[in-house]
């Protein structure tokens, strides 16, 4: 174990970042832990032009342990039948570099890792939906999960009790994209495009996604030849994804967000109720965001984060500039009345 | 993909005191010095690229009277200034007022929220852009500053100029 290695104090900062140039931002901003993922389909952010080859992640990780940071390496999709070589091969290459753990959301992926590389550490992605003790529970019994990332979908009072009858870590996200559904088993993009979210790693992939301009400013965004939303010259936009699609229906022939509406999570005001909940770790979505949103998002919550460790009131720096749609919300962390 | 799509935004008259076309004649060398510098500053950007090195790109300030081309061929970069109107064939288009491209060159501007606020318009190959996007967000350090270093302190005030009419 690395000297970096050391998950004890609650609080810890998880942080994206889909180049080096954005794990670095991330540990000069004040990151405790990095989540990356390599440039294949083993991980939930299978994006052009994103992820790390073999040699930049071993750099990545030497720069964050010289500085105290810790490196989580995302194995979050589900391995097709007879591709198992790939995840194989990436669970070598975390054991090899010394990432200080993985996230993996594939039960045949984490008895993997357990049985043939017992010390490396086990954290069960959000892509898991493990959102009941029973669930976390076997988990921890039968591939030594060490943390779990909650589903979006508990509240703090949920997640309070829940903390009271698992026995490992808890993490939460905290900012980013809010695409919750069920996660870890939305098809919706492999029924328009053929691609999988859960095993090509590719939630609306680039290559199916076009965006049309209406004679009068409108924006059309398409997915697979459909058209999913249509925005308004003067409204914010937001990803173009299924489940944040505007569609019509016949109650509801001005067509409206049937799933959920693009907007980005934000819980700073809740930082406080959670820890108080038991909320070990605290995860900021975005790999795919860019290297100015993680200094700005990392920067303003370390501060926070601080400052409520220092027994201080956050200075909340407004975020809303980076959130999806320029919209925010709390999700069903602050009630279930969410839509 | 080939995508001729018209420009969604009027061009404003920044440097409206030449026509497009001699003022395009005058930066073709500028512009091909600035890409050159780019390519061997930083060559692993083009990895980032692979699949779209070939493509052919077109780079739209909404103030500027003239669009920009980029190939990021890592054999041979092109960049140059083109006519707006009609634009040239290409696989795909970026607009957004110039301060903005540059601050998204430089890292200092979040991609995905400039689309949002819609002051970001895209179109064409999404693919390609998302590429390029990532490309240019793992170079470390200003290219606009090295560009303006190319040019000495000329270059750095021009630089420094345009910086403070974009400061709020």
């Amino acid at each position: 174990m690395n000297a970096a290695a050391d998950f004890s104090q609650a609080g810890e900062l998880v942080c994206p970042a889909g180049t080096p140039a954005a794990l670095r931002t991330a540990v000069d901003a004040g990151a405790d832990t990095v989540y990356c993922g390599f440039q294949d389909a083993t991980n939930a952010r299978n994006f052009p032009g994103l992820n790390f080859t073999l040699p930049e992640l071993e750099a990545s990780v030497a720069y964050a342990h010289a500085r105290g940071a810790r490196v989580l390496l995302a194995l979050n999709t589900y391995p097709p039948a007879g591709k198992f070589d790939l995840w194989r091969a990436a669970a070598a290459n975390a054991a090899r570099l010394k990432v200080d753990a993985c996230i993996v959301a594939d039960m045949g992926v984490a008895r993997h890792i357990a049985t043939e590389y017992p010390g490396l550490r086990l954290h069960l992605s959000v892509q898991a939906a493990a959102s009941s003790p029973e669930a976390i529970r076997y988990y921890c019994q039968h591939f030594g999960v060490r943390r779990v990332v909650l589903p979006r979908i508990l509240t703090i009072p949920e997640i309070h009790a829940i903390k009271q009858e698992t026995p490992c870590e808890i993490e939460t996200f905290i900012f980013g994209n809010h695409g919750l559904m069920v996660e870890g088993r939305c098809s919706l993009t492999n029924w328009l495009t053929g691609e999988s979210t859960n095993m090509d790693g590719v939630c609306s992939p680039a290559g199916k996604v076009t965006y049309e301009e209406d004679a009068d400013g409108g924006l059309r965004s398409c997915l697979g030849g459909f058209t999913i939303d249509r925005f308004a010259p003067d409204e914010t936009a937001g990803y173009p994804t299924i489940c944040k699609g505007r569609y019509a229906a016949p109650h509801r022939p001005e067509g409206y967000y049937a799933f959920e509406e693009p907007v980005s999570l934000n819980l700073a005001r809740l930082l406080p109720d959670l820890m108080g909940a038991g909320v070990h770790a605290f995860k900021i979505e975005g790999r795919q965001r860019s290297k100015s949103y993680v200094r700005k998002v990392v920067g303003a919550f370390r501060a926070a984060v601080d400052a409520i460790r220092a027994g201080a009131t956050p200075d909340l720096a407004d975020l809303v500039a980076l959130t999806e749609g320029q919209k925010e919300t709390q999700g069903a962390f602050q009630t279930k009345k969410w839509r | 993909m080939t995508d001729t799509s018209a420009h969604r935004t009027p061009r404003a008259a920044l440097p409206a005191m030449l026509p497009s076309a001699p003022l395009r004649a005058l930066l073709q060398p500028v512009l091909a010095r600035v890409v050159r510098r780019v390519a061997a500053r930083h060559p692993g950007m083009f990895a980032r690229i692979a699949p779209y090195q070939q493509a052919d790109f077109l780079i739209v300030a909404t103030e500027l009277p003239f669009a920009l081309h980029l190939r990021p061929d890592p054999q041979a970069p092109l960049f140059r200034a083109v006519p707006r109107d009609p634009l040239p064939a290409h696989d795909a288009r970026i607009e957004a007022p110039f301060m903005l491209l540059l601050n998204l060159v430089d890292g200092e501007t979040d991609g995905d929220a400039a689309f949002f606020s819609r002051d970001l318009v895209i179109s064409g190959n999404t693919e390609a852009v998302v590429s390029l996007r990532n490309a240019l967000d793992d170079v470390e350090g200003s290219i606009a500053q090295d560009t303006a270093d190319l040019f000495g302190p000329p270059g750095r005030l021009v630089l420094d100029a345009l910086r403070r009419r974009a400061a709020p």
